[in-house]
């Protein structure tokens, strides 16, 4: 029997979408299997940390790490699997650029853990309890790793090769992606793998025209036309700033507008500066109270534009006062 | 750094058909004005890309200004148009990053106007020394890696 390519794959902060993107491959599978051994990966295979410490560097060949960095363990894993891989893939948004996790950059540590264990209306916690790193407990001492103030991507803590982006990484590109690895054909690193050159709307299908918006919407406040550009008919879509290859623009097709899960297009350093400069040139008004008003129906325009890339933005986070 | 010693330094993006005149203008003729602004000239107002804003407060600045051509008056005659509702959008945007209204300024200063410039230069300049320091890197980002761009940052020349 030839020598299989040895595969790892491993979650960090991220909610186990890009674990399901990895399975909705289906059967797949199967040949993901005759080609690769998957030596760890914590969804599916019980391996522990200390059979991975017992590895020898570069023993695995690809790595597939999702997830953001938030904590101390985190990043001990990665820099560990960094050691023990050849190849090191940002696999899904939130290691790429932080994705959802990433908007409690918008928030303090002090911020999340107030709202996370004190203030949340099923919180039931009299004695205000918080986590700390260290306990003492009658049977000696507890250890927890440190939860970061600012939630970090792969490549703030390790050197990373490829980046495979969307929240989830769409199954046709996951495969793509496994296809690369397993035949040897991926580009020269560091690149984005799996994803396309151009963005949303360079692949959107539906009818474009001139853009002039009087009022933005909120998705739930109209039923738009499924034939023309969504943008033109007041919804906010991220298209224009999102890189495309989910799909000829899976979500518009279904009349909802782009999140931007996949990230900024080649070239952009900050997606939410390029979306709110595409989104404010549409504004058909020259009168500044009018503009006013409309701008005013974009309820959270810094969720909304870094909704994926808050981690990676030029910003990385807000400042708390 | 306490308020007596901090100097601000700001970032000022001015068009050249208008307030960079303006700003020449006053500099020719001697006016006093505060040498806190370092000034960037872009051919149109409507050439400031958000992202160049964020990036001047990133890398430092206290303040950012943008001025152009007043309303009807742009050279390329709307580009100050859009920048008006660029601005007025990130103006609504910077208090959810944590940036003060105040360290953000956008003005319609004419080619005529160099006392308007050096009285805008002056308001702002102690408006964004009320404020403090904003120091991004050095407070907000304190112990962030920042050296990483993102992802593609090779193809990144911003």
């Amino acid at each position: 029997m030839s020598e299989k390519l040895k595969l790892a794959l491993y979650w960090a902060a991220s909610c186990g979408g890009c674990d399901i993107a990895v399975v909705e491959i289906n059967e797949k599978l199967l040949d993901l299997d005759a080609a690769a051994d998957i030596l760890f990966w914590p969804v599916a295979v019980d391996t522990k940390y200390d059979d991975v410490r017992a590895w020898p560097d570069n023993y695995v060949d690809v790595c597939l790490f999702n997830g953001a960095v938030r904590t101390s363990e985190q990043e001990e894993i990665a820099q560990l699997l960094r050691c023990k891989s050849k190849v090191m893939v940002a696999f899904g948004s939130c290691a790429c650029e932080g994705c959802i996790p990433g908007l409690a950059n918008f928030y303090s540590r002090e911020g999340v853990f107030e709202r996370a264990y004190l203030t949340t209306p099923t919180t039931d916690n009299p004695d205000k309890i918080l986590p700390v790193t260290r306990t003492e407990v009658p049977e000696g001492e507890l250890d927890l790793p440190e939860f970061y103030n600012t939630v970090l991507t792969l490549d703030d803590v390790v050197p990373v090769e490829y980046y495979v982006p969307g929240c989830p990484p769409q199954p046709h590109q996951v495969w793509a992606v496994i296809e690369a690895i397993v035949t040897g054909n991926l580009p020269e690193p560091p690149a984005v793998v799996g994803a396309s050159e151009k963005t949303v709307c360079d692949e959107c299908e539906r009818k474009k025209d001139v853009k002039k918006v009087k009022k933005f919407y909120r998705p739930f406040e109209i039923e738009p036309d499924p034939e023309i550009c969504l943008l033109e008919q007041g919804l906010i879509c991220m298209g224009p700033a999102t890189r495309g290859g989910c799909g000829n623009a899976l979500c518009v097709q279904v009349n909802m507008p782009c999140r931007g899960c996949y990230g900024p297009p080649p070239g952009v350093a900050d997606q939410g500066a390029k979306m709110l400069s595409a989104l404010a040139s549409v504004i058909d008004s020259n009168d500044p109270e009018e503009i006013e008003r409309i701008i005013g129906d974009i309820l959270d325009p810094a969720g909304t534009f870094y909704r994926f890339g808050l981690s990676k933005s030029l910003l990385r986070r807000a400042r708390v006062v | 750094m306490s308020n007596e010693t901090f100097e601000p330094r700001i970032v000022g993006f001015l068009c050249n058909w208008c307030t960079y005149a303006a700003a020449d203008t006053a500099g020719v003729s001697r006016m006093k004005q505060p040498p806190n602004i370092d000034i960037i000239r872009v051919m149109c107002s409507g050439r400031v890309d958000p992202t160049f804003i964020l990036k001047a407060f990133r890398e430092g600045a206290d303040g950012v200004l943008v001025a152009g051509c007043h309303p009807g008056d742009c050279h390329y005659s709307e580009g100050n148009y859009k920048t008006l509702r660029r601005m007025t959008l990130l103006r609504q945007m910077l208090p959810q990053l944590g940036i003060e209204p105040g360290r953000f300024r956008l003005e319609w200063i004419s080619s005529a106007e160099a006392p308007k410039w050096t009285q805008v230069a002056r308001e702002f300049t102690e408006q964004v020394r009320a404020l403090g320091p904003l120091d991004w890197k050095g407070t907000v980002l304190a112990g962030v890696p920042v050296a990483l761009e993102h992802a593609c940052a090779t193809e990144v020349t911003v």
